[in-house]
């Protein structure tokens, strides 16, 4: 992947093929790292499936709907010094999974994170009818999308509408363009 | 900044346009969005279509939509499009540029643009 925003629209496309109706993707930036967390509360995996879905060469026959997209991220991140986690749970009563990814900006192998506004929007157009939650926070300052407040304005309106998707992009675009110059 | 004042605005515009988009889209474009489509390039292939489907004024005639792994990765970007009562057309190894050409002479203009599809013998 030539952008961590790639691997981040990848792995959420995982977390609403497992059904869920809200996904939270939070960046949390320092001058030196960057920690990727991807949480959601679709169907969650068990104990084995988890551990199967880190190891490329397990999944492939196994798990093939899983396939290459974890193990590229911890890839990504491991190749800076960074860490790499995923838990699940398919509890009935807490189910969910979490993946959180580590990386050290000044490391050589640091993959930027690139147009990650076009991944927020391709996620919600794809999937108008569930939740995202973004926050990139940069120390002080924030950048957040809740598609939950979107929802409540709109009323019937659907998510993917076009001229919805172009708000979204010029707000978080707006939101960049204040909260972090640098961006 | 773009406010919510502006969403609630374009929401009592559009409240009229969705009941009547209901009910038609005839035509139906896929983007394979699974790992081997987004490493191969698939987003921007997306956001072209959904751009130039909007600017040529098919909103009404054709969904865009996203699926998993088609199948045949090597040929990644991979666009479907489907049509009531016609053949599946599938188009590989696509860039924005293309995607443009696609939404103007297939999807517009009824023309498809063989040079960009899958053929037989690649399979």
């Amino acid at each position: 992947m030539k952008e961590l925003s790639l691997n981040i629209l990848d792995i959420t496309e995982n977390s609403v093929k497992a059904g869920a109706s809200l996904t939270e993707i939070t960046l949390t930036e320092t001058p030196e790292t960057l920690t990727i967390t991807i949480k959601d509360d679709g169907c969650g995996m068990s104990e084995d499936t988890v551990k199967s879905v880190i190891d490329p060469f397990y999944t492939t026959r196994t798990t093939r709907k899983v396939g290459m997209g974890i193990p590229l991220l911890k890839l990504a991140s491991e190749q800076t010094g960074g860490n790499f986690e995923i838990s699940s749970s398919d509890s009935p009563e807490d189910h969910g999974t979490l993946v959180r990814a580590s990386f050290n900006k000044k490391h050589i192998d640091f993959t930027p994170l690139g147009d990650i506004v076009s991944t927020i929007t391709t996620l919600i157009q794809g999937h108008p009818d569930t939740d995202f939650l973004f926050t990139h926070t940069f120390g002080d300052a924030a950048v957040s999308l809740d598609t939950r407040e979107l929802r409540q304005v709109l009323e019937d309106v659907p998510l993917d509408t076009y001229e919805v998707i172009k708000w979204i992009e010029e707000n978080l675009k707006e939101q960049y363009a204040e909260a972090i110059p640098s961006v | 900044m773009k406010s919510l004042a502006e969403l609630q605005a374009i929401k009592d515009k559009m409240k009229d346009k969705v009941i009547l988009r209901e009910g038609t889209g005839d035509m139906r474009v896929v983007v394979g969005m699974a790992t081997c489509g987004i490493a191969a390039g698939a987003r921007p292939v997306l956001n072209a279509l959904v751009e130039e489907v909007n600017k040529e004024g098919l909103n009404g005639k054709v969904t865009v939509s996203q699926t998993g792994c088609i199948g045949i990765c090597q040929f990644e970007p991979v666009v479907e499009v489907f049509e009531a009562g016609k053949e599946k057309v599938t188009y590989v190894k696509m860039t924005a540029e293309k995607a443009k050409e696609v939404v103007e002479k297939h999807l517009k203009g009824g023309r498809v643009i063989t040079e960009y599809t899958l053929k037989d013998e690649n399979l």
